[in-house]
């Protein structure tokens, strides 16, 4: 679908981690971005949306500033807008440490 | 053709080869054929010049992978970087060269920290693959008779015995690379070439499956096939009190299913003496019956040497398209 210059990532990870079969992935997708299913697969619109919910954009000088989320922070973000727990960013919070999270 | 050389054929011969591969999966698995109106379409994709086919807009579908850091230069997690950024990878998978997890399992703490590091640079979800591999274990590579010998002289208890104790150690060695891989904060795991070994090594991941959907909810665990047909090479053993040996996609879809998988990936080996489009349309064929009952997503292989794409190592893109346009068209996969 395109990764992260549209919603791959994202479709692919409710398939991966939810087992969800495509098309109940991008409907879930889109209604949690609140976009239509066939702007998912459209980087111009996606990267709008992207950029506005932070959910991390191909790292290219063009597109990214350091005051935006990428990576790991943009994790945080896709698994609050997914409403999933991520893994990745759950074994950080844990290692953070209670104090600072 | 299945060997990646370059044929040229007529419409008419293009859907002669098309008609005989269906007739071919469905003979040999006892499948429905393909209706008139799929036969048609994939006449359509088959009989066009094009270099490329694709899919409708609207249509695409997500690509899930066994290895996307096997690029001859820079680090493990540079190389996921690169299918992230350049190649616009909806998943990545982070593995070693030596891709079975009773390799893995000598270093798997590495490999967790691999993950670990990888994960804080990545977007998406990165499973960690490897085989389930049951050949490994049986000597001279393993521990444990080898019943490859075994069967040639007779010895049908002892091939089975020494089937039945390698995987007991493959589902050990799975679920402990599995556990640190997890720890690593890992977003899946995959079990690459199920059933490789045969239907001991199919049980061997299918029981691996079970443990670790009972210890991790959450985890992504993708099953590929290795083939198209289950080898008894055991011959007796049952999951969910159906004979693994002997089964096709269909059967294979709903133990893998069972067992607690997310991803079903189903192969259909190539005959490379026969022509993408026989090839293709027998894959579609056989592939067909998983489609309407699955509740997991299911992503045919097509890489090299299977579900329609040549054996050869760089398959040509007209072919790999049409194979993988076939399988999104006329099957509805949820991904590739």
């Amino acid at each position: 679908m395109g990764g992260i210059r549209t919603a791959g990532d994202l479709v692919g990870r409710m398939q991966m981690t939810r087992g969800m079969r495509l098309e109940e992935a991008k409907r879930y997708v889109a209604e949690r971005l609140g976009v239509s299913t066939m702007d998912l697969s459209d980087p111009v619109v996606m990267r709008e949306a992207r950029r506005e919910l932070g959910l991390g954009l191909i790292p290219v000088d063009e597109l990214v500033f350091a005051g935006e989320p990428a990576a790991m922070e943009a994790k945080f973000r896709i698994a609050r807008v997914l409403d999933v727990p991520i893994n990745s960013v759950e074994r950080f919070k844990e290692h953070i440490g209670a104090e600072v999270r | 053709m299945g060997d990646g050389s370059r044929v040229e054929m007529t419409a008419s011969e293009i859907r002669g080869e098309l008609e005989d591969g269906v007739a071919a999966a469905a003979k040999r698995a006892k499948v429905p054929p393909l209706t008139a109106d799929e036969v048609d379409h994939l006449c359509d994709i088959f009989c066009s010049n094009a270099r490329f086919s694709a899919v409708d807009v609207g249509d695409e579908v997500i690509l899930s992978s066994d290895g996307t850091c096997s690029l001859a230069s820079g680090s493990t997690t540079e190389n996921l970087l690169v299918y992230q950024n350049n190649l616009g990878a909806d998943t990545l998978e982070l593995a070693t060269d030596d891709y079975s997890y009773k390799a893995v399992k000598t270093f798997a703490t590495s490999e967790a920290y691999r993950m670990k590091m990888a994960q804080l640079q990545v977007v998406p979800p990165a499973q960690y693959g490897a085989m389930p591999d049951l050949g490994r274990y049986s000597r001279p590579d393993g521990p444990i008779a080898n019943w490859s010998e075994l069967l040639p002289l007779g010895k049908i208890d002892e091939a089975r015995a020494a089937q039945e104790e390698a995987m007991e150690l493959a589902i050990e060695d799975m679920v402990f690379v599995a556990d640190h891989l997890w720890e690593g904060g890992a977003d899946g795991i995959d079990f690459d070439t199920g059933g490789a070994s045969g239907d001991a090594d199919l049980l061997a991941t299918l029981r691996t499956t079970e443990i670790l959907r009972e210890k991790y909810p959450t985890m992504g665990i993708q099953m590929g096939m290795a083939a198209e047909m289950v080898l008894g090479m055991h011959g007796e053993i049952t999951y969910d009190g159906k004979r693994l040996a002997g089964m096709w996609p269909s059967q294979q879809q709903e133990v893998v299913e069972k067992a607690g998988a997310t991803v079903f990936g189903p192969a259909v080996n190539i005959n490379t003496t026969k022509s993408v489009a026989w090839n293709t349309a027998r894959a579609c064929t056989l592939i067909k019956p998983c489609m309407e009952k699955a509740r997991i997503p299911v992503h045919p292989n097509v890489g090299m040497g299977v579900c329609g794409v040549p054996m050869t190592a760089i398959p040509p893109g007209d072919a790999l398209t049409r194979a993988s346009r076939a399988m999104v068209d006329i099957l509805k996969v949820d991904g590739l």
